[in-house]
C-alpha cells in the first residue's frame, strides 16, 4: 500500500526533485523496516551517500589546504616560521600558504606570549577571519603564560578567544608544530585523535568521568560537577547569543 | 669614563655651579655616577651640557628604579654621553618616596634633551614618577586604562595559578 503511495508521489522513470521531504522520509522510514528493495533501495543509497561523502570530501579539502595567518607574537615565531622552510616543510600538508590578511586565513597559530595590550588586538584578528576557523595554541607562553606570571601577559589565550590544539614546549620544536597541525587536520576530518587515553586505555578516566566511576573524592566530584555546570551554562549563553545573532563584543 | 679623581672634580665644579645639588659620588665597575638632588636636576643635567670642559651632550638613555626599602626609595637616573670623547657619565636623582597615593615628582629634562619624552612616559608608566613639565605625560607601554605601577618593588608579582593535571589539586577551587 505505502508502496504504491510512493510511487504515485514519485514514479521512478521520472526525474524528482530531490528536495521532496516527504518521498525521501517514506522511503528511509522503509529502509528502517527493512522492506526497500530494488531500484528504490539504489535509489536511497545514491541520494544519501551523496551528502555524507560530500561533508567528508569537504573536511578532507579543508584540512589539506589550511591557509594560516602570519602572525608571529613572540619568539616561538621563529620556530613557526621555519616550519615553512623546506627543512620542515609544512607544504607537504598542504599549509605553506601563509596568508597576510585574516580574511584570507582560517588558522591563527597564536606564536607566542600575549600581552594584555595585545589581547585585544588578537581578538580582533581572530573575528576578522572567515568561518570555518582554527586556532592553534603555540608553546607555553600562549597556552598558560609560562614563565611570564606577572602584569603584562595574559595566562593563557583560551581566557579570551577558543583554542583547538595546545602545543607543549619552549619552544615546540616545529617538528612539534608539524604534528600538532597535523592532529588539528584529524579534528578537521572529523576524526580527532583521542590521544594518549586511548593509547594507555584510560578512556573513562576524563575529569567528567572519573566523578561518575567513585574513584573521585567528594571535594573533586564536587568540582567537576561545578565546571561542567559552568561550561554547559556557558555553551548554552553562547548558543543563544548566536541564534539571536548578537556579535561578541 | 671620567675615573674615579676625574669625577670628583666634576662634582668639586658642579657643585661650586649650583651649590648643594651633588650629594654624593660613587665610582664602581669602571662606572662612574653623580648622586644630586632632585630639585637641581635641570640646573645640574644644565651645567654637564652646556659646560665647556664638560659637554655631556647626549642623553643615551632615562630610567627609573625602585630601591625599597633603602631611603630615598626612587632613582632617575640619566645615562649621559660625551660624543667625542666617548665618555659616559651616570647622573641619579635621589626621589624620597611622598606616601600614601601621591606620587614622586621631578623637573622633566625635555627641555634639555628632547629625545627624553618617551623614557620620561615609561619612567612614569612603571614606577609612577611624574615628570613636570612633559608635555603629554600619558602611560606607553601599559594599557592606557591600567592601575598601578607595575614596576615597583612592592607591586605584586601577578600572574594567576593555572591548571594542569598534575596541579588540579592543590589550585584551590580553581573553578569558582
Ligand atoms: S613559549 Fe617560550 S619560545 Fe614561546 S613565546 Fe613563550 S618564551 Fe618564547
Amino acid at each position: 500500500m505505502r508502496r504504491e503511495k510512493l510511487r504515485a508521489l514519485a514514479p521512478l522513470e521520472e526525474p524528482r526533485s530531490p528536495t521532496d521531504l516527504r518521498v525521501r522520509q517514506l522511503r528511509a522510514r522503509d529502509l528502517l523496516r527493512g522492506d526497500l528493495e530494488g531500484p528504490d533501495l539504489e535509489q536511497h543509497v545514491a541520494e544519501a551517500t551523496l551528502p555524507t561523502t560530500m561533508a567528508k570530501t569537504i573536511g578532507w579539502a579543508r584540512a589539506n589546504s589550511i591557509f594560516p595567518a602570519t602572525f608571529g607574537l613572540a619568539c616561538c615565531a621563529i620556530e613557526m616560521m621555519s616550519m615553512v622552510s623546506p627543512r620542515y616543510d609544512i607544504a607537504r600538508f598542504g599549509a605553506e600558504n601563509m596568508r597576510a590578511s585574516p580574511r584570507q586565513a582560517d588558522m591563527l597559530i597564536l606564536s607566542g606570549r600575549v600581552s594584555i595590550k595585545m589581547a585585544p588586538v588578537v581578538r580582533r584578528i581572530y573575528d576578522q577571519m572567515l568561518e570555518p576557523k582554527w586556532v592553534i595554541s603555540m608553546g607555553a607562553c600562549s597556552s598558560s603564560g609560562g614563565m611570564f606570571a606577572n602584569y603584562a601577559v595574559v595566562q593563557g589565550a583560551d581566557k579570551f578567544m577558543p583554542v583547538d590544539i595546545h602545543i607543549p614546549g619552549c619552544p615546540p620544536r616545529p617538528e612539534a608544530l608539524v604534528y600538532g597541525f597535523n592532529k588539528l587536520q584529524r579534528m578537521i576530518l572529523g576524526n580527532p585523535d583521542s590521544g594518549w587515553r586511548r593509547r594507555y586505555k584510560a578512556i573513562g578516566t576524563e575529569e567528567w568521568a572519573r566523578a561518575a566511576t567513585g574513584t573521585a573524592s567528594p571535594d573533586e566530584a564536587e568540582a567537576y560537577a561545578a565546571a561542567r555546570e559552568l561550561s554547559v551554562a556557558y555553551d548554552s549563553a553562547r548558543a543563544q547569543e548566536s541564534r539571536q545573532g548578537r556579535r561578541d563584543a | 669614563m671620567p675615573d674615579s679623581p676625574g669625577l670628583e672634580l666634576i662634582a668639586h665644579e658642579l657643585d661650586d655651579a649650583a651649590a648643594g645639588s651633588v650629594l654624593s659620588t660613587y665610582h664602581e665597575h669602571g662606572q662612574a655616577c653623580l648622586i644630586v638632588d632632585p630639585q637641581r636636576i635641570l640646573e645640574v643635567l644644565g651645567w654637564l651640557r652646556d659646560t665647556p670642559a664638560q659637554e655631556y651632550r647626549f642623553l643615551a638613555s632615562l630610567h627609573g628604579v625602585d630601591y625599597l626599602p633603602s631611603e630615598p626609595r626612587f632613582g632617575v637616573v640619566y645615562e649621559l654621553l660625551n660624543m667625542p670623547r666617548v665618555e659616559r657619565l651616570r647622573v641619579r636623582a635621589a626621589l624620597a618616596d611622598p606616601g600614601g597615593e601621591e606620587l614622586p615628582e621631578i623637573d622633566s629634562c625635555m627641555p634639555l634633551f628632547a629625545g627624553a619624552e618617551f623614557q620620561e612616559r615609561e619612567v612614569y608608566d612603571f614606577f609612577g614618577i611624574v615628570f613636570r613639565g612633559h608635555p603629554d605625560l600619558r602611560r606607553i607601554l601599559m594599557p592606557e586604562d591600567y592601575v598601578g605601577w607595575p614596576q615597583r618593588r612592592d607591586f605584586p608579582v601577578g600572574g594567576e595559578p593555572v591548571i594542569f593535571t598534575h596541579t588540579e589539586r592543590e589550585v584551590p577551587r580553581w573553578y569558582a
